[in-house]
């Protein structure tokens, strides 16, 4: 009851016109920063920090503000993945894999409404988990060292075959580049640059988003062209738009599951949104019965969209708890809260109460009005796939090149990106899946940070990565997410390609 | 991975200068993401410039991030050496960086030191529950068995943070330095994470970084690297108290483009000088436990280089840089 009174202490903070106008313009604005391809949640953050500065808004103001961006581009980053099979985000990748194929079935409108009742169930259940235990679940980031980090990737790696080809083979291979693409850079434990060749903009290696959208959106492009217009990827038809109640309610259970999943990969700094979704994703596939994952099975577009914002609401535990952060957009939202002079830590519950119960009311207003603000404004994004695809994807294009010129105002990420549409357009024709190219450079730098950082500690000795009950049973777990496929593949029925 | 998530930063002042039309105001980059040590410094010293009328526009801070501060040190060197308009934020871990040749050749002379108007005391923590109660405990601790302690720190290997464990080694007598075990994780925050949770046995970094952990009685501080005790914290013993002397304190501070004019040069000397005078900057100082720093202006531009050939010679014996 105490956390109730506290709650309401939060409300009478965060519910005047001012803040709730705030909150309408960044669940807005998030939208649609979070379907730009290129430019995602921890962006759209980072973006409007000044402006919250040069507005004069206070502390409260400033978190409504920010924390509605950021669930509003958790939302958002679904849309271009459904429409136009380019995730608008990270977090949005495994949401193409069912989403894109349910709208070339004509069912766009409704993978749109079921995304976002998805990403509302999971948000607010990840919210009131967040009220409810935050200091409690702190502890459990002091419960994870490096052997269980490196356990928990090698989870991921191990049911990433399984994910986007009949070829495990072409999904392993593409891991690999993946994993290859994720050593550029400096390398933590020694301080030295590895495959930099000097050039300074390789020294903190390569920005996942240049390479998502260089493989999805660019190699559209070259697509389009080779075929001259006539195979483009892009061009759905479009369904009527009714609330797809039958589809909701029977991926409800997956919404359910997945958000804990998704909520428990968020707890863990260092994993994130984009762990959440993809566990939540190849957990879901395990677990359903007689389901067709990517050919678009509903399912397997509510599960990723209920994990991934899950995970939104899960990082942010460690962040006001620990001031670790667990994801790039809680790591920005610290920035704002530091210059506002509020210092994440163990003893902000106690210190600030009201900035905290302030912030946890602001983000149960933001998904209220994210869910009233999406369902309606589908029928608005569905108008995209009217526009023929060679006006469409020049102005994709065009966003691209502006969204991933802002990371770092330099050419060079323009130019790699343009090196990944090349890449990816002769995946696309050797018929070898970009999903598993982007988990790849994703976690692989986190993975080897962590098995290094564990044969530093232990002197070299591999039984250390096996010495607590958690890595063990994470292990377990990836044993069995990389054995078990082999053998249900005979008793279930084939899985299907999905790239195309 | 949050490194590079985060150099999404610059989007924000980019963008911003579309938006707000803020066209001809001064700029303060910061080399990093928002969140860190530069990007408060740019933040925190832009905006009192502002509010105490020492410059007469508010400061556009533009976060851009690379090659640890190496991208923005070749941006102004190559592209902005003659701005007038620009500051850069600096700390101890640009000079070290400087000193390590790990900015591509890019040497401390091609730009002009202003000055640095606080400092983060170095410090050496321990979890609450840790045998060890004091820096010689731990010190003889490594030195009878070298792999029973890992450090922890938000700096690669080679860092500062690195190096000031080992300066406080080498102090010691302890000069065996690849047996000394570090770790170098995300950040401050995440390091002191890895200790509590018992993976490593000590955590170094700056007095900021472990505030909110101390006074929820997590961890224990075992020394600062300060000459004297650090205000607010007189319950902290030294280092130098223990009988190892080494002052390690992360400065806050600024550079600027060598190409601009003496005049303009002692205009931004003048404006940070105030700031570091004004009472807003103490309370920023209080708020973040910065310990009082103040060097400006050409002296601080010796500071810097005498403390660019010390790392070298360090780096050096211990063998970071040949």
């Amino acid at each position: 009851m105490e956390t109730l009174s506290l709650l309401a202490d939060g409300f009478a903070v965060a519910l005047t016109p001012n803040t709730l106008f705030l909150a309408v313009v960044g669940c807005f604005l998030g939208t649609i920063i979070g379907a730009l391809p290129g430019l995602g949640p921890s962006n759209g953050v980072a973006l409007l920090i000044p402006l919250a500065f040069s507005l004069g808004l206070g502390a409260t103001e400033s978190l409504v503000l920010m924390t509605s961006v950021y669930y509003g581009a958790m939302y958002g980053g679904r849309i271009s993945s459904i429409l136009l099979n380019i995730p608008g985000d990270e977090p949005a990748l495994m949401t193409t894999l069912d989403g894109y194929p349910m709208a070339k079935q004509g069912r766009a409108g409704d993978a749109l409404v079921l995304s976002g009742v998805a990403s509302f169930v999971g948000a607010f259940l990840a919210t009131i988990g967040l009220m409810l235990l935050a200091p409690m679940l702190a502890r459990v980031a002091f419960l994870f060292g490096p052997a269980e980090y490196f356990a928990l990737y090698m989870l991921a790696f191990c049911t990433l075959g399984g994910i986007a080809s009949n070829n495990q083979a072409k999904a392993a291979i593409a891991a690999c580049i993946g994993l290859g693409i994720a050593m550029i850079g400096l390398d933590n434990s020694t301080g030295l640059p590895r495959f930099t060749f000097g050039e300074l903009h390789l020294m903190d290696g390569v920005d996942f988003l240049v390479a998502i959208v260089g493989l999805f959106a660019v190699t559209e492009v070259f697509v389009f062209i080779e075929s001259h217009g006539r195979s483009s990827a892009i061009g759905v038809t479009l369904g009527k738009i009714t609330i797809p109640f039958r589809d909701i309610g029977r991926s409800m259970v997956s919404m359910l599951r997945s958000t804990v999943v998704g909520f428990v990969a968020g707890i863990l700094p260092g994993a994130g949104a984009s762990l959440g979704s993809f566990l939540a994703y190849m957990s879901e596939k395990s677990l359903v019965r007689d389901n067709h994952f990517g050919k678009g099975d509903p399912r397997g577009v509510a599960a990723p969209e209920a994990g991934n914002n899950a995970a939104a609401g899960g990082a942010l535990v460690p962040m006001l708890t620990l001031g670790v952060p667990g994801s790039g957009t809680t790591a920005v939202l610290l920035a704002l809260l530091l210059t506002l002079n509020i210092t994440p830590g163990p003893l902000l519950f106690t210190e600030r109460p009201e900035v905290v119960w302030g912030l946890m009311a602001s983000l149960l207003i933001a998904n209220f009005v994210l869910l009233v603000m999406n369902v309606p404004m589908v029928k608005i994004f569905v108008k995209i796939l009217t526009v023929p695809p060679w006006v469409l994807l020049p102005m994709v294009t065009m966003i691209s090149f502006v969204g991933i010129f802002s990371l770092s105002g330099s050419t060079f990420d323009l130019l790699l990106m343009i090196g990944f549409g090349v890449l990816g357009f002769f995946f696309r024709k050797l018929d070898v899946p970009t999903v598993p190219i982007i988990l790849g450079i994703l976690l692989g730098n986190d993975m080897e940070d962590s098995l290094r950082r564990a044969m530093t500690i232990s002197d070299g000795d591999p039984t250390y990565l096996f010495s607590s009950w958690i890595a063990i049973v994470l292990w377990v777990a990836a044993v069995l997410g990389f054995v078990a496929p082999m053998f249900l593949r005979g008793v279930l029925k084939k899985p299907q390609a999905v790239t195309d | 991975m949050f490194k590079t998530v985060l150099r999404r930063g610059t989007a924000a002042a980019i963008l911003t200068l579309g938006l707000g039309g803020a066209a001809m105001a001064a700029e303060c980059i910061a080399p990093a993401n928002p969140g860190g040590g530069w990007d408060f410094t740019c933040r925190s010293i832009g905006k009192i410039m502002f509010d105490i009328g020492a410059v007469d526009a508010p400061i556009q801070v533009t976060n851009m991030a690379g090659g640890g501060g190496g991208l923005a040190f070749s941006h102004v060197v190559n592209e902005r050496n003659d701005d007038a308009d620009l500051i850069v934020a600096a700390s101890s871990a640009t000079a070290t960086r400087l000193a390590q040749n790990a900015y591509g050749g890019a040497t401390s002379d091609q730009v002009r030191f202003l000055g640095a108007i606080g400092a983060d005391p170095g410090v050496i923590v321990v979890a609450n529950d840790s045998p060890h109660q004091s820096l010689t405990d731990l010190i003889d601790a490594i030195k009878a068995d070298p792999s029973s302690v890992t450090f922890a720190g938000g700096s690669a290997a080679g860092g500062f943070d690195h190096l000031k464990v080992l300066m406080a080694l080498g102090r010691a007598g302890f000069d065996d330095v690849r047996a000394v075990k570090y770790i170098g994780v995300d950040g401050g925050a995440d390091a002191i994470t890895q200790t509590i949770g018992g993976f490593t046995q000590a955590m170094t970094g700056d007095i900021s970084e472990v505030v909110g952990f101390l006074k929820s009685g997590d961890v224990r501080v075992l020394a600062s690297f300060t000459e004297e005790r650090i205000p607010g914290f007189e319950d902290i013993p030294t280092a130098k108290e223990q009988g190892i002397d080494v002052v390690a304190v992360n400065w806050r501070g600024l550079y600027v483009p060598k190409g601009i004019s003496d005049d303009d040069y002692q205009k931004w000397s003048d404006a940070l000088a105030q700031v570091g005078a004004s009472d807003a900057w103490a309370e920023q100082m209080a708020a973040n436990g910065l310990a009082p720093f103040n060097r400006v202006g050409d002296d601080f531009q010796a500071y810097v280089d005498g403390v660019i050939g010390e790392i070298q010679t360090l780096s050096r014996e211990i063998g970071v840089i040949q």
